[in-house]
């Protein structure tokens, strides 16, 4: 049953995706969402949709598994939808009582549904072609600079590589205290509501007790190794720009500027 | 009638995924009422796949589990009834305490029976005494308890519900030795007095060989054989061809025969052997 829950979500593969640095994934990432929103008609809304599409083609992963990234937020990106449709001014088409669909709205929620949907996929495509490792590894070097602020930036990414590592542990061990529980007659499968959440305690607090239980472990072997903190630490695998990294900086710039001019010649609608 | 009764049970991990992995493959056997079974198998043999399968944990990919008679999965909402009548105790059982004291806890599995209130209080004073917990300890929390002490507050939690067939994966692993030895007579006692069927799953092939009855031995997801436990551990070379060992005094035995020397090679403990070699001795 738990088992069924999957958490990591990288998916190995040799896509040109794949090869490029983390690092450059994570800022061109932020810069494409920076101009998922700047779009301000539909000719520029169409340019940027175009390019993460071909962006999610070029991963080499199916386009189901985005679709599926989806489904989590179905139901807000619904919901924000049909709030957008019943905003906005312009020519009505619709109206009962107070509520009356325009011209205006139907742009809006239009906009906001392929700003959504778009953000998911593009925010999927890193996760899916970069493991948790390099991610982690890349946001520590992009927040370097944060240490003249007196932030442990190396601590935040050991934190995180740690914690990573271990969900597929305490899954695993989940499922083995369930099933200790249920050897026992404890029923999480039948009743309400308050019964099911009242029916986890037996399941959370041994889980509880067995986190503790592994950090304290794993920080004394830790310490058994002499690691403290970031201070002097050299990496084994230096990962460095190359010129796939060059190539698709330079990409997403023209299409970006492309964003722009689009905004500039064609009319603005939102 | 055997109490338990494996046909053709088959088990698949992660079916129709790419992680398919079949665990079991066409295990049948019959374990009489009041048996002490062992089960030994290398590591991945399916040992502990099996146990699970035999209390409803795991539902078979294919084949039938009897119990009494009746098919466990006849009534799959009626599960936890066979749950409470094959008792089973997982590997390093002390990680599923939870309860504020030691009493409590072993009441778990009680009141999840749904008895009433005195005899829920008869079998945690029993269970508790089986196992050995003092009186005192009954009242303070589980985690107070030293590291041999909560497993048999999580041992006592299974025997609490007393159940017809008692299954011990690994009861003893990460113990010292006296504590193991302990544990072992205590489960050894329980079983003469109670009478039920317990079934051992266990690397010690010592252990195994002192308190068994039958032996199952288990190889790469098949019953490898199912026989007295003189029997097989009589067939040294065989067990050892699957990673496993016989007890070192057994081992010695079938050595000395090799040499010529006519002794019994179905001894299974120290004192046998030591006799054994004595009449030998005073025969020559």
């Amino acid at each position: 049953m738990v088992r069924e829950i999957t958490l990591g979500q990288f998916m190995p593969g040799d896509s040109v995706l794949h090869k490029l640095q983390a690092r450059t994934k994570i800022l061109l990432l932020i810069a494409l969402i920076v101009f998922i929103f700047l779009c301000k008609n539909f000719v520029s809304l169409l340019l940027i949709s175009l390019f993460s599409i071909a962006v999610i083609l070029m991963t080499k992963i199916s386009f189901m598994k985005y679709l599926k990234s989806l489904r989590v937020i179905l139901f807000i990106v619904i919901l924000t939808g049909i709030f957008n449709l019943f905003y906005g001014t312009g020519e009505i088409i619709w109206q009962w009582w107070e509520l009356r669909i325009t011209t205006g709205g139907v742009c809006n929620a239009l906009f906001v549904i392929v700003r959504i949907a778009l953000l998911m996929m593009v925010s999927a495509v890193l996760t899916y072609t970069t493991s948790p490792n390099d991610l982690t590894d890349a946001i520590e070097r992009l927040l370097k600079p944060l240490t003249i602020f007196h932030i442990k930036v190396h601590e935040i990414a050991m934190m995180m590589t740690i914690a990573l590592r271990f969900i597929p542990v305490l899954l695993e061990e989940t499922d083995k205290i369930m099933n200790a529980q249920k050897a026992r007659g404890a029923d999480m499968e039948s009743g309400s509501i308050f019964h099911r959440v009242r029916s986890l305690v037996p399941v959370l607090i041994p889980l509880f007790v067995s986190s503790f239980r592994r950090a304290n472990d794993l920080a004394m072997a830790m310490e058994c190794r002499c690691y403290n903190g970031g201070k002097g630490r050299t990496k084994m695998k230096i990962s460095k720009f190359r010129l796939c990294d060059l190539a698709a900086a330079l990409i997403s710039a023209i299409v970006f500027t492309g964003v722009i001019l689009c905004n500039v010649y064609f009319p603005i609608i939102f | 009638m055997p109490v338990i009764k494996a046909e053709n049970v088959k088990f698949v991990y992660s079916q129709g995924t790419s992680f398919e992995k079949t665990a079991l493959d066409d295990v049948s056997f019959e374990i009489e009422s009041g048996e002490f079974v062992g089960i030994i198998g290398h590591t991945g043999s399916g040992k502990s796949t099996l146990v699970q399968l035999l209390n409803g944990l795991l539902k078979p990919t294919d084949g039938k589990i009897y119990l009494d008679g009746k098919d466990i999965w006849e009534k799959p909402k009626q599960i936890r009834k066979v749950r409470f009548k094959v008792g089973m105790v997982f590997q390093y059982p002390e990680y599923q305490l939870f309860e504020e004291t030691v009493y409590k806890d072993i009441a778990f599995g009680p009141k999840n029976m749904k008895l009433d209130d005195d005899e829920i209080d008869r079998r945690v004073r029993s269970a508790a005494e089986f196992t050995g917990l003092r009186e005192d300890q009954l009242g303070i929390s589980p985690f107070e308890l030293s590291g041999g002490e909560k497993r048999r507050a999580a041992i006592a939690g299974v025997i609490a519900m007393d159940p017809d067939v008692l299954i011990l994966d690994e009861p003893t692993a990460g113990l010292d030795p006296l504590g193991r030895d302990a544990l072992l007579s205590r489960i050894v006692d329980y079983h003469n007095v109670r009478k039920n069927t317990i079934l051992l799953v266990s690397h010690s092939m010592e252990d195994i060989a002192k308190i068994s009855d039958r032996i199952l031995v288990m190889s790469k997801g098949k019953k490898y054989m199912l026989d007295r436990t003189e029997a097989v551990f009589s067939k040294g070379d065989e067990l050892e061809k699957l990673g496993l060992r016989v007890p070192q005094i057994t081992k010695i035995m079938l050595m000395l025969r090799k040499r010529g020397i006519n002794v019994d090679p179905t001894i299974l403990t120290v004192e046998q052997g030591f006799n054994e070699i004595l009449n030998c001795l005073s025969g020559v």
